[in-house]
């Protein structure tokens, strides 16, 4: 069954604006789907649709099956967000929070408080339950946000930039968190500006551009549309680049190579041993779903 | 249908009065002294009596539901608002609850306060006169139906509010003047056949003027006329706000 179903949904708001002009989408169970887009895209409209804080022009949406038009209450209660902006109480307890959002779930207050100390404990904010929300870091202020949305279980999952802002240490943390839910059984859509964080956790991406889908296609597939890619050799002492059999351009003791896809590597690294030179580290130049991106939306 | 979402938001709506009773629950407690003390007992000493009662003993009952009126409405179209100004609402909106519950959520909030209100300046009055009680009941079912109404009336407000300024125009520009001439001050018995007309226009004179009968025996208009003003009013308040809620007034794009 699909997890999240949508058919052509179109948004057109009050001023006029065009959001959604009719995009189909459909999100396996279980799958890790990241929705790609730059601002104004229709990401958080979308999203909005799915969570029922937009109404929608037209279009049918589906959560689990449930309609959110016909069994909007079911469609809700198996959906968990993490919105982009924080919009928790900032005058309340970290524990409070957290427990009025499962009792708005229809969880009673003693199971609720027994969730509340396993998710908080595995977001590492146990310690500041009796915190008030005000003054946490940035950091556990998103921590917050996502053990908020866990609190009832829900089936699925979905993160609106949940890393935006957030430090690398507490990012990677972020992301195997969401990695350990996602093998649980969860299902999760995630939308970032982080596309290294797209290529790293999902299974499968959609690019939203302009109120429409570009493209949506498991990663490995996205990403073989990448014709080239451009690698950065650091190397300890100068390379003649036109002995390469690739493009090829050697500064500061850097080489960086541009090669199609399918070409040998090996073929490159004997080259470049003939010359007596000592390969240090070689990275690639740019993030590789960051270059389709860029591409598809131009 | 489970009533778990409706306790937890009434159980937070009363703690969030609750935890600033420095603002809520002592102002109109000082507030209200000063009233029975400049008019009650400075200046209530140089009036007649009112329908057979000293004009303090005549002026509690007003200005009791003064408070009530004043607490439900504001409790309810602050905390609103509040929630939509911090986007906490959200956790309601995207919840399964349904919309009856989240206005009985806020509307058990003002209640409470207003109802809270009530019973401090009821015994904040006993410093300054002694009450009569001529029907409990009269009084439990004016109270509770106004701060009711008063609490629906304060969520339609936060509804439709987009700013600050928004939640205290209505209480400055409409319930304060209406409330001072809805008879808390004096008997629109006294007042020109005329102005008695244009006085039974303002819900206000209805609640007052019931709620008075409850104490003091006696009003200038049949109890059941208020009882049933006041649950039309109730009722449509109700109505009106799940309306709104239902279309996402204010709150849904």
């Amino acid at each position: 069954m699909n997890a999240v179903e949508i058919k052509g949904l179109v948004k057109t708001y009050s001023s006029g604006v065009k959001a959604l002009t009719g995009i189909d989408l459909s999100i396996q169970e279980g799958d890790f789907f990241a929705l790609l887009g730059p601002n104004g895209a229709g990401k958080s409209t979308t999203i909005g649709v799915l969570t029922q804080l937009v109404t929608k022009t037209s279009g049918t949406v589906k959560i689990l099956g449930h309609d959110i038009d016909t069994e909007s209450v079911v469609a809700k209660s198996k959906l968990g967000i993490v919105p982009q902006e924080f919009n928790f109480n900032i005058f309340e307890k970290v524990i409070d929070i957290v427990v009025q959002q499962a009792g708005y779930y229809s969880v009673a207050r003693v199971d609720a408080l027994k969730r509340a100390e396993v998710v908080l404990k595995e977001l590492d904010l146990w310690e500041k339950r009796d915190s008030v929300s005000r003054t946490l870091s940035g950091g556990m202020k998103r921590r917050l946000m996502i053990a908020r949305a866990l609190i009832h279980e829900p089936e699925v999952l979905i993160l609106d930039e949940p890393t935006a802002g957030v430090d690398i240490e507490l990012r990677r943390g972020m992301w195997d968190f969401l990695s350990g839910l996602n093998k649980k059984g969860v299902t999760i859509l995630l939308t970032t500006h982080y596309l290294e964080e797209a290529e790293l956790l999902c299974n499968n991406i959609a690019i939203i551009d302009k109120g429409s889908i570009l493209v949506n296609l498991p990663k490995e597939d996205l990403l073989s549309k990448l014709e080239e890619e451009t690698y950065v050799l650091e190397v300890d002492k100068k390379v003649d680049v036109s002995k390469l059999t690739c493009d090829a351009k050697y500064g500061k003791g850097k080489v960086e190579v541009r090669f199609k896809q399918g070409y040998s590597i090996n073929e490159l690294m004997k080259e470049i041993d003939k010359q007596k030179v000592v390969v240090k580290s070689i990275a690639p130049k740019n993030n590789r779903l960051e270059e389709v991106f860029v591409r598809l939306i131009k | 249908m489970s009533t778990i979402g409706l306790y937890t938001l009434t159980r937070k709506e009363i703690q969030r009065f609750m935890r600033i009773w420095s603002q809520t629950l002592l102002p109109p407690a000082i507030t209200m002294s000063l009233y029975f003390l400049i008019f009650g007992t400075f200046i209530g000493s140089q009036i007649d009596d009112l329908h057979g009662v000293s004009y303090i003993a005549f002026i509690v009952p007003g200005l009791v539901m003064m408070s009530i009126i004043t607490n439900s409405y504001s409790n309810v179209s602050s905390s609103f608002f509040g929630s939509k100004f911090q986007k906490n609402i959200e956790e309601l909106l995207v919840s399964p609850m349904p919309n009856t519950h989240v206005l009985l959520g806020f509307v058990a909030g003002g209640v409470t306060r207003g109802l809270l209100v009530g019973i401090i300046v009821t015994i904040v009055s006993l410093l300054f006169t002694e009450l009569a009680l001529s029907n409990i009941f009269i009084i439990l079912a004016f109270a509770i139906l106004t701060a009711v109404a008063f609490s629906l009336a304060g969520f339609t407000n936060g509804l439709f509010a987009k700013k600050f300024d928004d939640v205290t125009i209505v209480p400055t520009f409409i319930l304060t003047p209406l409330t001072y001439l809805g008879g808390v001050f004096y008997s629109i018995d006294v007042l020109p056949a005329i102005w008695q007309k244009v006085s039974l226009l303002n819900p206000i004179v209805y609640m007052v003027s019931g709620f008075r009968h409850g104490f003091l025996g006696f009003s200038e208009i049949p109890v059941w006329i208020g009882l049933l003003v006041l649950s039309t009013f109730t009722v449509a308040f109700f109505l009106l706000n799940l309306y709104f809620l239902k279309k996402g007034v204010g709150l849904k794009e």
